[in-house]
């Protein structure tokens, strides 16, 4: 009988630790497709930030570092610089990437290193329970924000995508989602553009995963993801905002 | 047999890396070690190395730990408060049990204080500055030629133990000239740790993982526990093991009545100060501890059985001092005499803080 349906090769065996409904477990499935496929999954060094993916690193069969909160970018720099000839990745959430390691996000963007950076924004720090993140709504209330986000309080959801699009370094920068299974299609494509511009050594890029966080946000998986293209993808559309080497075209 | 070279003390800690197979450099600006950055900026792409100049000192250390697992020889370089920001790095790499060298030209502090010499991290650097149970070697030269040997040696003590090492020196030893023999060359190759990231060196096991969580408290334990017993065998190697010479020098000790002790530059004062009084009869001798971390306790045990008193000098308040009176356990007095602010004794101040101990009519 043919198979049809597996387990990428560059996975483990580890059934994911994620809650019922989260996009983590998704959007890892997908990063083991597109390194599959572009069979780059023996030359793959991946660094889980702190967060709710802090254990990224079981999921996936190569090599991981596990850096502190925001540093990623960093180490995945260090890595880099050491291996070319590997395909190095973060994997960072909204608090982990847009809030405590804001800096190094933004120079390692600059600096155009060859990594690839895979950012989960779902508006809310999921580990530590629920806190307002960078990029919580305006009015959303979190455990941090518990009368709603007060915008001359804590100022406005920051779009890291455009931000990082100024930039003269990056070749790729794209949000996506994995809400609809057309969308899904459009963030594996996107992922795998990510990759195969690393490992042709054509620069930095970075893929904006818009995604929810059922738990934290009191939803079932369902009406969480209705609640994303209502509420999420007005503040974070999707679409590419940086492509120098016209990947998408090619 | 090779010339000696006049060199700054900053330089020839970036030169001594580059001997020792250093490759690849993270950093960022600050006053007193510009010089080090700015050699090796220069002197890296030479060797087909890399100098980056980091946003942070924080970036700098987290490059140095992803340098690190994938198996380079890695090293940072700062002064105080940028040493302060790297603390977090450092626990990080300790308990993930990464090679790498920090140089630390120790400034006037606390806060942006001066640039100015001083040794007031001391603390930060033998208690561990970071958070958690860990420690780090630290290296303390006394002249330009031990800031080659030491950076040199420290690269093969971080992989030998598999830790982080710190040279702890300090803004007159990065700023002054002095001729340098410098050490021979290693050869070093990136895969040669089975446990990097993305070696090409036989593995364990299947995948490698540079990790520090352990949400398992048993785990967490085990490794502590681990990490213990490593810093258990550091500690002897340097008291009575193979690293015995890189543990403390001793001058006229022998039949000395006060023993002084300071590390560092200070070690050079006080030898002035020792020959000083011995001339003028009064029986001194000096300690100069080699190695902050582990400290050459044993040796300063010996001592508190057949000396009278010990003065510990150094500049700041008062931080070894705590190191030596743990030492010598109460068995004799142990007085102190320090400068602090980036100010430097001169002997003849240390002289008579001799006088007042010895003579004390």
């Amino acid at each position: 009988m043919e198979q049809v349906f597996a387990r990428p090769k560059c996975m483990s065996k580890t059934p994911f630790h994620y809650c019922p409904g989260c996009d983590h477990g998704v959007v890892h499935r997908l990063v083991g497709e597109c390194l599959d496929e572009l069979e780059v999954g023996d030359k793959a060094i991946g660094v889980a930030p702190v967060g709710c993916s802090v254990f990224a690193y079981d999921y996936f069969a190569f090599d991981f570092n596990q850096a502190a909160h925001g540093r990623a970018p960093a180490v995945a720099t260090g890595i880099k610089r050491v291996r070319p000839d590997h395909i190095v990745f973060t994997y960072q959430g909204d608090g982990d990437l847009a809030a405590i390691g804001t800096a190094e996000i933004v120079h390692a963007a600059n600096r155009g290193e060859k990594i690839t950076v895979i950012f989960i924004n779902n508006a809310i720090y999921g580990m530590t329970g629920g806190q307002m993140a960078p990029t919580t709504l305006i009015g959303m209330k979190t455990a941090t924000s518990p009368y709603g986000r007060d915008a001359q309080l804590c100022g406005h959801p920051i779009r890291v995508s455009e931000l990082l699009a100024t930039l003269e370094a990056p070749v790729y920068v794209t949000r996506v989602a994995v809400n609809t299974p057309a969308n899904l299609m459009k963030a594996k494509k996107a992922l795998k553009n990510a990759f195969r511009l690393q490992k042709e050594g054509k620069g930095f890029s970075f893929v904006e995963v818009v995604s929810i966080c059922p738990t934290n946000w009191g939803k079932s998986p369902v009406d969480a993801h209705k609640w994303l293209a209502e509420k999420m993808l007005p503040v974070f559309p999707l679409g590419t905002y940086k492509d120098s080497t016209g990947i998408e075209n090619s | 047999m090779a010339d000696k070279v006049l060199m700054k003390g900053n330089e020839a800690i970036g030169e001594a890396a580059v001997l020792a197979g250093c490759r690849y450099y993270f950093g960022y600006p600050i006053t007193p070690q510009s010089e080090l950055p700015a050699y090796l900026a220069r002197r890296l792409p030479e060797v087909e190395g890399v100098f980056l100049q980091a946003e942070s000192e924080i970036a700098a250390i987290n490059m140095v730990y992803g340098a690190a697992s994938a198996g380079a020889r890695v090293m940072t370089s700062s002064s105080s408060p940028g040493v302060s920001l790297k603390q977090e790095g450092i626990s990080y790499i300790a308990g993930a049990e990464m090679p790498c060298v920090i140089v630390n030209v120790v400034r006037g502090g606390p806060g942006l204080g001066n640039i100015s010499p001083a040794q007031s991290d001391y603390w930060q650097a033998t208690r561990g500055g970071g958070h958690g149970d860990y420690r780090t070697l630290v290296l303390a030269p006394n002249s330009v030629q031990e800031m080659a040997d030491m950076t040199r040696h420290a690269f093969e003590l971080a992989d030998r133990f598999r830790n982080p090492v710190l040279v702890l020196s300090d803004g007159i030893l990065g700023q002054m000239m002095e001729p340098v023999l410098l050490p021979e060359p290693a050869t070093y190759d990136i895969n040669q740790k089975p446990w990097a990231l993305g070696t090409t060196a036989p593995r364990k096991g299947g995948r490698n993982l540079c990790s520090t969580i352990f949400l398992d408290v048993e785990l967490l334990e085990e490794h502590n526990w681990h990490l213990y017993q490593k810093y258990q065998v550091i500690t002897d190697e340097f008291a009575k093991g193979s690293l015995k010479h890189m543990a403390v020098e001793t001058h006229e000790v022998e039949d000395a009545e006060i023993v002084l002790v300071g590390y560092g530059i200070i070690s050079r004062i006080l030898k002035t100060v020792v020959e000083k009084c011995r001339k003028r009869g009064i029986k001194a001798g000096l300690v100069r501890p080699k190695c902050l971390w582990p400290f050459p306790s044993q040796v300063l045990a010996d001592l508190a059985a057949k000396t009278k008193q010990f003065l510990v000098v150094e500049m700041s308040c008062g931080q070894m001092v705590e190191d030596v009176k743990l030492a010598v356990d109460g068995k004799k007095p142990v007085y102190f005499f320090g400068r602090t602010g980036g100010t430097v004794p001169s002997d003849f101040e240390i002289l008579n803080e001799v006088d007042k101990l010895v003579r004390p009519d």
